[in-house]
């Protein structure tokens, strides 16, 4: 366990904008309320996680952070900005589904999402895809890869032009114990280098020792907010036992 | 903060407006039916122009608002005034289809009579019918999507609507059919020809229609409104609940208002 | 610019490698066009002289409907594995996404007015009287104005609940004009009557007008939710 050296939330780098702000964010998609005044502010070089159940409005919020939507009400600034046309460049965004053509090689799709964002180096995005533990030079299409396969290569997608905030939803889901190691590994790697991680999961085990703080998330508002520690994985764990249990009973 | 007052000065005013309607379109339908004399070619079936063409006129000013609220709404997409544009625009269109329905069912009857066919490709029966097909789509595409979705879509319609016009009836003026419908008798002229009578009722009937149509505006918009600020009362009491932000529902409300 | 240009390159030969590999679009859009024409000449069995008054129509029509079917296929492309939203938290622009899609779609259909054209003329045993080159200019400018409208429709309909069914129904009206200057000038050409000329120009200004809207409503389309 790590943990002892993780800093406390908020109290690094203060003086410095955050990475995200949330003030009073709310959003609603045909009346039914996915988050409901929610402020927030994620701090840089630290990796988040946001933990909740179902239908908490985690991925809804990675998407209103991500540009994807628009908040109903309140404001999110990124490097303290409101204009989204100004964090694209510095935005990575890996969400559940893989972002990926299947019909494409991996090499072919890295190369049309490194040109979206000005890079149309051929070796760069080779190297990129050596960097998650690919080979390059499979001719294979990403329509044949393994579910992890294709996390790999969706984070090598995220963050190929080098973003100072990476979104992640679901990274480890059906994922291979490798694949799960060496992707758990690279977002450590980019949090020690300055990044800001945010990660959406339900299995934050894998990110044990890695992460700094958690984020709870209970229908729509922020319940809780703490250092991610063995207590914190301890609380996490008997919560989603006690749903689980409950699941169960109602079965 | 609701101002009874003015609230019963607007509904009084309203009130009259619509006894003034009501009067008007019974003087208008009277004179139309009875008291304008028949005509001496077409005979009695020439009395259908008297609802044709302010069906008519009211469908051109309805579309033409329609694309101007859209406008609008494109142009101040994130402002209060973007909501009453929509609800002017949803209103103006559902009026413009049903006068342009009007105009369409009474203009074959009439020329069933005259040219002894229902319907002819000329150029201001196919440009009225692909305006009220397009805006028939124009609805459609509100019901298919999402009320947050449908203000914008139904807004970027209008504009290719309003674009597609003057191509309709350059195009088929283009491809040279010669035109059965008759021209406008107005403006050619000191009234060249028509009986000071038929004049009367015409311009009477006119100024009903277009009295009926602003009635059936306010009507529908003041709807649109209240279903607008139904959905956020909705939601600020659902937002209230939770968590207690009673200031903010408060604050759109007031602003919906 | 060069971006824009840039952008715009990439996407449409990624495009055009996606559909060569899977070839879902052309095929589905050149068999249906095949049925259509085999209907057709069904239900019409014109002779050689009613074939040139109405084969204009016939031809236009087929393409229109087939070429509904490749344009739903185009986004539905961008839709599987939510690449769509790629696209969108990226800086490129968004009209790139269009022009790339318009002109992906562009030579799809071309390759199918191509496949369908010789089938039309074998059917309806057909045989040009006017100058048959003007038929390729026809077809370049007519094909482009239902392509940019198809396109931009498409993506429209792809925020709506019944996105398939949508298409049509606000392409068809929305691109009657063009239809009727495509249909004339091909049947003018076909009848050898010489007064095509006039209608080129009546497509072009409807390409160009059309194509500057798309181009200025597209970035709001897209980024409705």
């Amino acid at each position: 366990m790590t943990s002892l050296a993780v800093t406390t939330p908020q109290s690094t780098q203060q003086a410095v904008t955050a990475a995200v702000e949330l003030r009073n964010v709310s959003k609603h998609f045909d009346g039914v309320i996915a988050l409901r005044g929610v402020s927030l502010a994620f701090d840089r070089g630290q990796l988040s996680l946001l933990l909740g159940e179902n239908g908490a409005g985690k991925s809804t919020l990675l998407r209103l952070i991500a540009g994807l939507a628009t908040a109903t009400e309140g404001s999110i600034a990124l490097f303290g900005s409101t204009e989204r046309d100004k964090w694209k460049c510095r935005l990575g965004f890996m969400p559940h589904a893989s972002l990926l053509y299947d019909e494409l090689t991996g090499l072919e799709n890295l190369q049309y999402f490194a040109a979206l964002y000005g890079i149309r180096d051929r070796e760069f995005c080779q190297r990129a895809i050596a960097g998650v533990g690919l080979d390059p030079g499979l001719q294979r299409r990403v329509g044949q890869y393994s579910q992890g396969m294709r996390q790999r290569l969706s984070l090598a997608r995220a963050v190929v032009h080098d973003p100072d905030l990476l979104l992640l939803d679901e990274p480890f889901s059906n994922v291979d114990v490798a694949s799960a190691r060496e992707i758990a590994a690279h977002l450590a790697r980019m949090r020690d280098a300055g990044k800001s991680v945010l990660v959406v999961t339900h299995q934050p085990q894998v990110l044990d020792g890695v992460a700094d703080e958690a984020v709870f998330l209970e229908a729509g508002r922020v319940i809780d907010r703490r250092c991610w520690n063995l207590e914190a994985l301890r609380a996490f764990e008997e919560a989603s036992l006690g749903s689980r249990v409950k699941e169960v009973r109602r079965l | 903060m609701p101002e009874p007052q003015l609230q019963s000065r607007n509904t009084k005013l309203f009130t009259v407006f619509a006894a003034f309607t009501f009067v008007l379109m019974s003087y208008g339908m009277y004179e139309a039916l009875i008291g304008a004399p028949t005509e001496r070619t077409m005979g009695a079936a020439q009395r259908i122009f008297y609802i044709h063409v302010p069906s008519a006129w009211v469908a051109g000013m309805c579309f033409g608002l329609n694309f101007l609220a859209s406008l609008v709404f494109l142009f101040r997409r994130n402002q209060p005034l973007a909501r009453r544009a929509d609800a002017l625009a949803v209103s103006a269109a559902e009026v413009g289809v049903v006068c342009c329905t009007v105009m369409l069912i009474t203009g074959p009857i009439w020329a069933r009579k005259a040219w002894g066919v229902w319907w002819a490709w000329d150029l201001r029966l196919t440009t009225a019918l692909l305006l009220w097909l397009i805006y028939l789509a124009y609805l459609m595409l509100r019901r298919f999507s999402s009320s947050g979705n449908a203000p914008l879509l139904s807004a970027v319609l209008a504009v290719f609507a309003f674009a597609d016009v003057p191509f309709v009836w350059f195009a088929i003026r283009f491809r040279d059919y010669r035109g059965n419908h008759p021209k406008p008798v107005f403006g050619n002229g000191p009234n060249q020809g028509l009986h000071p009578a038929i004049l009367k009722a015409f311009l009477i009937n006119l100024a009903a229609f277009t009295a009926f149509g602003i009635l059936l505006l306010i009507v529908r918009y003041t709807l649109e409104r209240a279903r607008q600020a139904m959905a956020d009362r909705r939601l600020a009491t659902a937002l209230g609940e939770s968590s207690g932000r009673a200031a903010v529902a408060g604050r759109e409300l007031q602003e919906v208002r | 610019m060069s971006s824009l240009a840039h952008i715009t390159r990439i996407g449409l030969r990624k495009d055009l490698r996606l559909e060569w590999r899977s070839k879902d679009a052309l095929n589905a859009m050149i068999f249906f066009g095949g049925l259509i024409v085999v209907i057709f000449s069904f239900a019409f069995e014109p002779t050689q002289e009613e074939a040139r008054q109405i084969t204009g129509g016939l031809i236009w029509v087929a393409f229109l409907f087939a070429a509904v079917v490749a344009m739903n296929q185009t986004w539905a492309r961008e839709l599987r594995n939510q690449v769509l939203d790629a696209y969108c938290v990226s800086p490129a622009q968004p009209n790139a996404l269009f022009l790339s899609k318009a002109l992906g779609n562009f030579v799809f259909v071309i390759i199918l007015e191509a496949v369908m054209a010789p089938l039309f003329v074998i059917f309806y045993n057909l045989r040009v009287l006017g100058p048959a080159w003007q038929l390729v200019v026809v077809a370049l400018l007519g094909t482009w104005a239902l392509v940019v409208n198809g396109t931009f429709f498409a993506a429209l309909s792809l925020r709506t609940r019944s996105r398939e069914l949508m298409l049509p129904l606000i392409l068809f009206p929305i691109c009657l004009p063009a239809v009727i200057a495509m249909v004339e000038a091909t049947t003018n050409i076909l009848t050898g009557d010489g007064s095509a000329t006039s209608w080129p120009g009546v497509l072009a200004a409807y390409d160009l007008l059309f194509t500057t809207i798309c181009l200025l409503l597209f970035e709001a389309v897209l980024k409705t939710e």
